[in-house]
């Protein structure tokens, strides 16, 4: 099927299948692999990205469901090639250590944001819990939400 | 001005390229005609393998080829970092869940699959040893081949090996307390957030593999092995692993897709799904007997400590860890007698390796349990009992061996402080503390070549793996500092074995103490040879290392090469092959509240300490250490691997198998070190990054049983275990009982 969806931005006219996921268009179809797949299954949500201002995970949802939509991934977050406000607060914090998860963490971060300028510890505790962390980075991830939301005042 | 970067948190190297998604992991990279491969699996532990028809898969669209021990060189290859026993593909019978009986190589991931659905195992389930019980019963069927080691008295048994440590007379030791329990510790898995995955592709007369390996040397000379190539003509390309935890550190799949590359001549990937990753790899578990003597006062008399360890269907590296965390099963404590006797046992389940404490958590839940039980019977403070028995710095507290490196009852004191031991405690509320000790890393060497450039920036190349530990950083920091040259000139270049020499690996919490030295003595190479060209071209004193190299190299250009190297070798009569170069030492404390009604608990306040020697990038010592507190609160929680009748892991994959959330933090959590300078890496380093998750289990168990009254041996303290137990102890009866 033919589908319309925006992606950071751009404009791209279609042909899908009717079973790809977002993610695998995302991913081998417009190579943004910025966006990670881990469970495949919705609980990591190392594949998240926004389709019109929502977080989703991204290996949940069909690319026919973007019809007509706008995606944004961890590759439309560095405006212009400058780091966020959200993105510099991860490496001031510390909250990098391998990397995997923290495309998913940055954009549910974002839409954290977005919806709530400036979270306390446990709104941000809260809004990332469907994000997993392995190399266990959750305080460091948590307090640059934190502080990226106090920079926002 | 430059800042001085050695104890400066300075930014992650590779950090931007993470937070845009440009960094590229495995998954990420495309080749051109790439072909996919899928596992083929059947739904069981051990079965004997009657025949395989795969004639509708090689029909199918886009498939390219099917593989079965049929189509692999005979003698199947085997390979392992220690004994060579794994298979390329099953042969003959699978050995436990998961294990691949064919490959599918396919035009795409999609016809891959497809194809793989369509091949028929037919296939007799076989009894299978699924615990520590059947590995011991003689009656069950053997798991691995007797002809694999026909010159092994012990061949027709499931014991690999029995080890024997200790020193002085347990039998004839006088205690006034004994406390003799048995703890249980589970199957968890590593659960790397990037799942396994492996690119291979023919490069000119020989092969390039990419793997997100800690280990590209030891790939690079098994896939050798295994192809039978020089292993100048393998070369291993590790981008930085998206957490690795020990689980990439040993060869799963790599000698696999090598192949099917050479048999294609095609670059060829294979990406696991996480529930294959979960088939793959997994922590040894256990079952520990401690017997334990004190005196009156609390000193221990003697350790008296007989294990079962059940690795899975070959040997991996878990006899390494077996071995190496039961050389310290005592603990880090003065103890006049110790026997340890551990067994490891193969069982028709996912072969068992590295991870993150390599055994430590194991040991420490026993040793340090008992010093709780011994506390609890005899009045003393638990934190008193520790003090008491803690090895003092320079103590040999395993007679001949390295003795105690550290304060460690600096560490214990500030623990206890953070956590607010002996203040008063809220209802239902408990407080615990526990230690651990690691053996660190024994023989082994680095090598690393550091490139100072005609502008005075630097390309340091080391064949470390940077699994979100930082490594890229501190090496970076190193350089930096040596060289007099702000750490923003500095390049780490890592993860490809034709660009860098010789690492062992990146494991055992050694980097920063071998790789950090061999950086340093590269930089020292560097400066003895800017002295003599300074002296050469009559330079005076104290002039700049750039106008050195402006002098030297002119309009012409060119650069300064230093190599170092840091090596400590095999010693045949030690019983680790090597004494530990340093120990990794830590303290958790930790304050509880616990649902009586539910069971559940609420980490109230977690605190770590970490004798680290010297932080050479504080901000990574506390990431690494706090990230190491909240895996360890996973295998103390919540995790563990469930196994049904058929061997058949029941818990498969993110839906099934919790790790820890945001949610399951504890409320506060801090992180501290002790820094003497007392370490032999870099500025008085040791090695960190484990030691947040050793004792982990034993100080939430104490702060439980400080709650609850209740004592709990086995892990993890599910909800459920955790009220059941109340129950049992208030006179109920539990659910099920």
């Amino acid at each position: 099927m033919r589908i319309h969806v925006t992606v950071n931005g751009s404009e791209h006219d279609v042909e899908t299948e009717a079973n790809m996921t977002l993610l695998d268009f995302l991913r081998d179809g417009l190579r943004l692999t910025g966006t990670k797949e881990c469970c495949a299954v919705g609980e990591c949500g190392a594949c998240t990205v926004l389709v019109d201002g929502r977080a989703v995970n991204s290996c949940l949802m069909l690319t026919a469901e973007s019809d007509g939509g706008e995606v944004t991934t961890i590759e439309g977050l560095a405006a212009g090639g400058k780091l966020s406000v959200l993105q510099d607060a991860f490496l001031a914090s510390g909250a990098v250590q391998c990397g995997f998860c923290i495309p998913g963490q940055v954009v549910a971060a974002h839409h954290l944001l977005a919806r709530n300028p400036h979270p306390t510890l446990d709104e941000v505790k809260e809004g990332l819990s469907g994000n997993l962390c392995r190399c266990g980075g959750y305080m460091q991830i948590c307090a640059a939400v934190v502080a990226a939301g106090r920079a926002n005042r | 001005m430059i800042t001085e970067p050695i104890g400066a948190a300075v930014r992650r190297g590779g950090g931007v390229a993470r937070v845009t998604g440009d960094q590229q992991f495995i998954a990420d990279i495309r080749l051109d005609r790439m072909l996919h491969v899928k596992l083929v699996h059947i739904d069981c532990g051990h079965a004997r393998i009657v025949s395989i028809d795969t004639s509708a898969a090689q029909a199918a669209r886009g498939v390219v080829g099917v593989f079965t021990a049929a189509d692999l060189p005979s003698p199947m290859p085997r390979f392992g970092p220690v004994y060579s026993d794994r298979p390329i593909l099953a042969i003959g019978a699978t050995k436990y869940h998961g294990q691949p009986v064919g490959a599918v190589v396919a035009e795409t991931k999609e016809a891959a699959e497809a194809a793989a659905e369509l091949i028929r195992v037919e296939h007799e389930v076989l009894p299978g040893v699924y615990s520590i019980e059947a590995a011991l019963d003689p009656k069950s069927p053997l798991v691995q081949e007797p002809d694999l080691r026909p010159d092994d008295p012990r061949r027709d048994t499931n014991v690999l090996n029995e080890l024997h440590f200790g020193w002085g007379d347990v039998d004839h030791a006088k205690a006034d307390i004994v406390v003799d329990n048995v703890y249980e510790f589970p199957m968890v898995t590593h659960f790397a957030i990037e799942p396994h995955a492996f690119i291979a592709a023919p490069e000119d007369d020989g092969v390039v593999v990419w793997t997100p390996t800690q280990n590209p040397f030891q790939m690079q000379r098994i896939i050798a092995q295994v192809l039978g190539l020089p292993v100048a003509k393998v070369r291993v390309r590790a981008p930085d692993p998206g957490g690795a935890f020990g689980g990439k550190q040993h060869p799963k799949y790599e000698p696999l897709v090598a192949l099917l590359a050479l048999r294609t001549g095609r670059p060829v990937r294979l990406l696991l799904t996480l529930e294959e990753t979960f088939q793959e790899v997994r922590r040894t578990s256990c079952r520990i007997r401690a017997r334990t003597g004190f005196q009156s006062d609390g000193t221990i008399s003697f350790q008296d400590i007989e294990s079962d360890f059940l690795m899975g269907a070959y040997a991996d590296i878990a006899e390494r860890v077996i071995a190496k965390s039961n050389y310290l099963a005592c603990g880090p404590y003065r103890v006049p007698a110790a026997r340890v006797v551990v067994r490891a046992l193969f069982s028709h389940t996912t072969p068992s390796t590295a991870f993150r404490g390599f055994g430590t958590p194991q040991v420490s839940w026993a040793h340090e349990s008992q010093l709780d039980d011994a506390a609890w019977r005899s009045g003393i403070d638990r934190v008193e009992i520790r003090l008491r028995n803690l090895a003092r710095k320079g103590e040999p507290f395993v007679p001949g061996d390295t003795p105690a490196d550290g304060d460690w009852a600096e560490s214990v004191r500030k623990a206890a402080d953070a956590i607010g031991w002996g203040t008063p405690l809220a209802k239902g509320r408990g407080r615990g503390l526990a230690v651990a000790v690691k053996a660190s890393a024994t023989t082994g060497a680095s090598y690393s070549i550091v490139r100072l450039h005609w502008d005075g920036s630097a390309t340091v190349l080391a064949g470390t793996s940077d699994m979100g530990q930082g490594a890229r950083t501190v090496l970076a920091q190193v350089a930096a500092h040596e060289l007099g040259i702000p750490v923003e000139w500095v390049s780490v270049v890592m993860g490809d074995t034709a660009a860098v020499p010789f690492d062992l690996q990146t494991s055992a919490s050694r980097s920063t103490v071998f790789m950090g030295q061999a950086v340093a003595d590269a930089c020292h190479d560097i400066k003895a040879q800017l002295e003599q060209m300074a002296s050469e071209l009559g330079l005076e004193a104290g002039v700049s290392l750039v106008e050195v190299l402006r002098a030297r190299f002119g309009e012409v250009r060119g650069e300064v090469i230093g190599v170092g190297s840091k090596r400590s070798e095999h010693l045949a009569d030690h019983p680790l092959g090597g004494a530990p170069s340093f120990y990794e030492f830590s303290c958790s404390a930790s304050e509880v509240e616990v649902d009586e009604g539910t069971g559940d608990i609420l980490l109230v306040r977690h605190v770590t300490v970490a004798d680290v020697g010297k932080a050479l990038n504080p901000q990574h010592v506390a990431m690494q250490d706090e990230g190491a507190a909240v895996m360890g609160l996973g295998h103390t929680l919540m995790e563990h691997i469930v196994l049904d009748d058929a061997g058949r892991i029941r818990n498969l994959g993110a839906l099934d198998y919790r790790i820890p959330t945001t949610k399951d933090l504890p409320l506060e959590m801090h992180s501290m070190t002790v820094e003497n300078a007392d370490g032999p890496g870099p500025y008085g380093s040791k090695g960190a990054g484990e030691g947040g998750l050793m004792a982990t289990a034993p100080a939430v168990a104490s702060a439980v049983t400080e709650a609850t009254g209740v004592v709990i041996r086995d892990l993890p303290l599910t909800p459920e275990r955790v009220w059941t137990e109340i129950q049992r102890s208030r006179g109920k009866d539990g659910p099920t009982s």
